[in-house]
Order: structure tokens, then sequence, then C-alpha cells
């Protein structure tokens, strides 16, 4: 299992063929297609994040040392931007996620889906992953 | 025939680009943009003329105040007030409503009721909601019909003796519908019950005459119609806010002060209390002047072109569905295509420079009624073109591609 590090670096790298923001868009629409379903008994009212905007639901379950990251939202660019967030998070362990920069975001130009203002969830979806990892590294 | 360029013209925020494109502005639902007047308004008055109003007895606090009390004479003008002392300013309709509601409050009890309707924007709900939480009055609601139109008969049927106030709006900010405010009015007074209109998507947009129309309030913002934030207006019949206890205590509000009783000012005064937002309702008189110029019925019928040719051009994109659908409608057009969010339309037209708006747009209970999430929304302004329309709708149909 690469590092949480090793993984931003990959993607950076992989955002860097996109020559204008279409191409961009359409593979974060594709990884919002591509990310594997939130079982619908996770999809409750307790795991849902709400943002102004979009919605999205994050669950978490701990196995042998790592937290599993599963999660949906209704709009799919929101929901590529977890995607992206769930492969570098998942299946690292409390106290690696905790420690966790994301700034890799602002490197793939993707800072202003993050800001409170798009009110999409996403801002406190990292939050609740962190709360999580915290949890878990007790 | 309006000159669009020249009117274009005089908004300097027009010209700029977004995300390397020309911006195509269509969320003047949710603010305006502003003159060049208005902007240099501001600038004017913090340059050359800063300074408190009606209390210096120095030249500067006179010319501010002159200009201040211009601007209401302006408001009264544009509205058709019978008094300039029914214009009371506050910070914007949200204000307005707030006030009205928490002075209003005290002649209520329980048994009483206010009848306001399922179109409102949280603005004209939860104040509502607050006074009758505290006054023990009960909140009834007009319920919306399917083409986003009030259900008449409904409200028929919760007038009574009991009404003691009706508060809707004059446009729905997520529909478009224009209500048939003279009806309400009429069968409200019918039950003497009071009326309050929220008319911050109609006052750039319909000519209004208080007197005429006989509303006993009627709100709206500045930053709706060119002018700038943080300024409202809120009309009320003498009679009727001469009865209101006042809503905030302080200075500029009073008549005498002792430690032991206070006697308040005389309208408008009595509701202004604290420094208000001076340079705001110094500028916002440019934005009426510009109103004025171009006149309030050309921009109407100029909008309800526009309004029409987005909607059939809209109409043609295929899975689109538009929410609002009454025949009297203003320049707003609220949509969803089908197995799209109205998020990620929002935000893949703005990488083309095209400002939309989304979400629920302070409405959730029209949301709930339509069971949807939120709507993607066209609001239109003077200013905007039939060229911009066609921008629009093509970047909502490569929206559409990407997202299918």
């Amino acid at each position: 299992m690469s590092t949480i590090k090793e993984i931003q670096t990959e993607i950076i790298e992989d955002f860097t063929i996109f020559d204008n923001w279409m191409q961009k868009y359409e593979y974060i629409i594709d990884l919002g297609k591509e990310l594997s379903p939130l079982k619908n008994k996770y999809k409750t009212e307790e795991n849902l994040i709400k943002g102004c905007q979009s919605r999205v639901w994050l669950h978490a379950e701990y196995t042998k040392g790592k937290i599993i990251y599963t999660a949906d939202s209704d709009a799919i660019m929101t929901k590529g931007i977890v995607a992206i967030l769930i492969n570098v998070l998942s299946g690292q362990s409390p106290s690696e996620i905790s420690n966790a920069k994301l700034d890799f975001l602002n490197d793939i130009g993707l800072k202003e889906q993050l800001s409170p203002t798009r009110a999409n969830g996403l801002v406190s979806m990292i939050k609740q992953m962190k709360i999580y990892a915290l949890a878990y590294s007790k | 025939m309006l000159d669009i360029n020249k009117i274009r013209a005089q908004f300097p925020i027009l010209k700029r680009k977004v995300n390397d494109k020309d911006l195509v502005y269509f969320d003047n639902g949710a603010t305006t943009q502003k003159t060049q007047s208005v902007i240099d308004a501001e600038t004017n008055y913090y340059s050359y003329e800063n300074s408190n109003v009606h209390r210096g007895v120095h030249f500067l606090s006179g010319l501010a105040t002159d200009k201040f009390e211009e601007t209401r004479s302006a408001i009264q003008e544009f509205i058709g007030a019978k008094h300039k002392h029914e214009i009371i300013f506050t910070k914007g309709t949200t204000d307005s409503i707030n006030l009205v509601a928490n002075s209003y409050r005290t002649l209520l009890g329980k048994g009483d009721e206010i009848i306001i309707s399922e179109m409102e924007h949280h603005s004209n709900i939860v104040p509502w909601q607050m006074c009758c939480e505290i006054s023990g009055a009960t909140l009834k609601v007009i319920p919306l019909l399917d083409n986003g139109c009030l259900d008449m008969n409904e409200f028929d049927k919760l007038l009574s003796e009991n009404t003691k106030l009706v508060s809707v709006s004059h446009v729905s900010n997520a529909l478009g519908t224009i209500n048939d405010i003279e009806t309400i009015i009429a069968k409200a007074h019918n039950f003497s019950a009071k009326v309050m209109i929220d008319g911050a998507q109609a006052a750039s947009h319909i000519t209004l005459n208080m007197q005429k129309m006989d509303a006993d309030f009627y709100c709206f913002s500045a930053h709706k119609m060119f002018g700038p934030t943080g300024v409202g207006v809120l009309y009320g019949k003498e009679e009727i806010l001469n009865k209101l206890p006042p809503y905030q205590g302080g200075g500029e509000m009073i008549k005498e002060v002792s430690l032991k009783k206070t006697t308040y000012a005389c309208l408008p005064h009595k509701f202004e209390a604290g420094t208000p937002n001076i340079s705001g309702v110094i500028s916002f008189k440019q934005a009426i002047d510009f109103i004025k110029e171009v006149g309030v019925s050309e921009i109407a019928k100029y909008e309800r072109e526009l309004l029409q040719y987005a909607t059939t051009e809209a109409l043609k994109i295929e899975g689109l569905k538009i929410y609002g659908t009454a025949a009297h409608k203003s320049g707003i057009i609220s949509f969803n295509i089908e197995g799209l969010h109205p998020y990620d339309i929002g935000v893949i037209v703005d990488k083309m420079g095209v400002a939309i708006r989304t979400g629920h747009h302070c409405t959730q209970p029209i949301m709930d009624r339509f069971n949807i999430p939120g709507t993607a929304r066209i609001s239109l302004a003077v200013y905007n073109t039939k060229q911009e329309i066609d921008i629009c709708i093509n970047a909502i149909k490569k929206a559409k591609l990407m997202l299918s």
C-alpha cells in the first residue's frame, strides 16, 4: 500500500496531462461514475453530510488498523472529488489520516471546489473523515 | 426600443472576463450589478461628503442629511407613496420583514392568525414563525399549484375574522410567478387583515404604486435593483406605522430620553435607530435614477421578451423541465435536466463564464413541494441580451453532454 504522500504525488502527476478545464472535469466526472457504490444501508441520515448545494454520505469502517471509507454524493462533480479523497485516505491508519495534509487539492486546481462558499459538503466531509480517524486512534 | 449597448456601458463589471470568457451574468435574482453612477456616488460620499446625518449643525452633516433625504423623496415618488415619512430605511428586505414581524407581534395574541404562502423565501417564513412562537398566533400557509401559482381557492378558505396579517411575495424568487397581489390585498382587507408584500424580486421589474396597490406594508432591497448592498426599504401606511412600537432602540429614534421614560421620534425616524448606511442610501438614488431613466415599463417589456426567448430555447434541450410555468411570470427560469444534479450544471457553465444560481434558493418548502433537491436558475436583468441567452443555452448543452 502506498503512503498518502505517494498517492497524492501520483494524482498530481495524473492531473498534469490535462490541457484544459474540460478534460479535467470530464476526468473527475468519470471518477465519480467509477466510485464503488455505497451500500444502501449506509445511506442513512446519520451518515449524511448536508451541503447547501449537494449532499454527501460517508461511511467508515475500522479493520486491521486501517480505516476503510465508502461514500456517495447526489452531484457527480462532488462525487468525483469524493472519489479522489477516498483514493487518498481510505485504507490508511488513523494516525496517518489525522496527520494528512491535503494541499494536493490546490496543486490539481480544485481549491475552488473546496471553498466553504461552494457549500457542496466536501469541506465537511474532510472534517468528518478526520473525526473518524481521531475516534479510531484512541 | 431600448438601447441595450448604452445600458450595458453603464455597468463596468459587464466588461470583465470570468474564466477567460466574457461574463454572462444571469444571477440577477440574487443581486444585480451596479451602475458606474452608483459606484461613483459611494466613492464621492466618502471622499468629499462623509458626515453623520440628522445630527450635526455643521456644513457636511447638513449636506449628508440633505442627500440622504433626497433618496427618501426619490423612493416615495418611485413607489407612489402618499407621504415621505412612510419610507423607512432598513438593511434590506429581510430586515424590513423582521421589523414588521417584531413590531406587529405586540398587537397579536392567541387565536390570531398570520397567512403566508408555500412559495415564500425563507426570509418571509422564519420571521413569522418566530413572531407566532412568541405571540401565540397561528401561522397558515397558502399552498402552491403545480404551475407555481398560489391556490387562491385555498386562500379564500384560510381567510377569516382571525386573520390579522397576510404576508406574501410579489414575485417568487424561485419560480418567477407574479402573484395577483391586488386580489390578495382586497380579499384580506375584506376581513380587516393587514397585508405585507415582499417586493424584493419586483421593485425594478414591475411598476409600483403604493396608493393604488393599497398594501399596508411593502419592502424591497436596493442591491436587487442596481443599488448597493445593505440598504432596504420598508414602506408602511402612516396610520399603521404610527400604531406600531419601535423595532430597535437607540440614537436617532428618540424624541426625549430620561432614565425613567423615553418618548419616541416621529416617522420615519422612530424605526431608524442608529447611524444608517448613509453612503448606501445616497448612492441608491443613482440606481433609482437609472431605472427611471430607462423606464420600468420598458424594462418589463424587454425582460418579457428575453424571458420568452430563453424559455423557448431552454425547452429545446431534451429532458429539461421548468419549474414555475405561470402565465404571468417575471424573468426567472428555474429548471432541472432529467438525471442531472443542478450543482453539476452550475459548476460547469461557470467554467464557460456563465453565472447562474443553483440550489434551493432559500425556498426549501418549494423544493419539497416539487420533491427536488434544488434547481438551476437563470434570472434576467435589463442589461442581458439574447446573445447571452444563446451562450448560456450552449453552455448548458455542453454541460449536459459532459455529464450524461
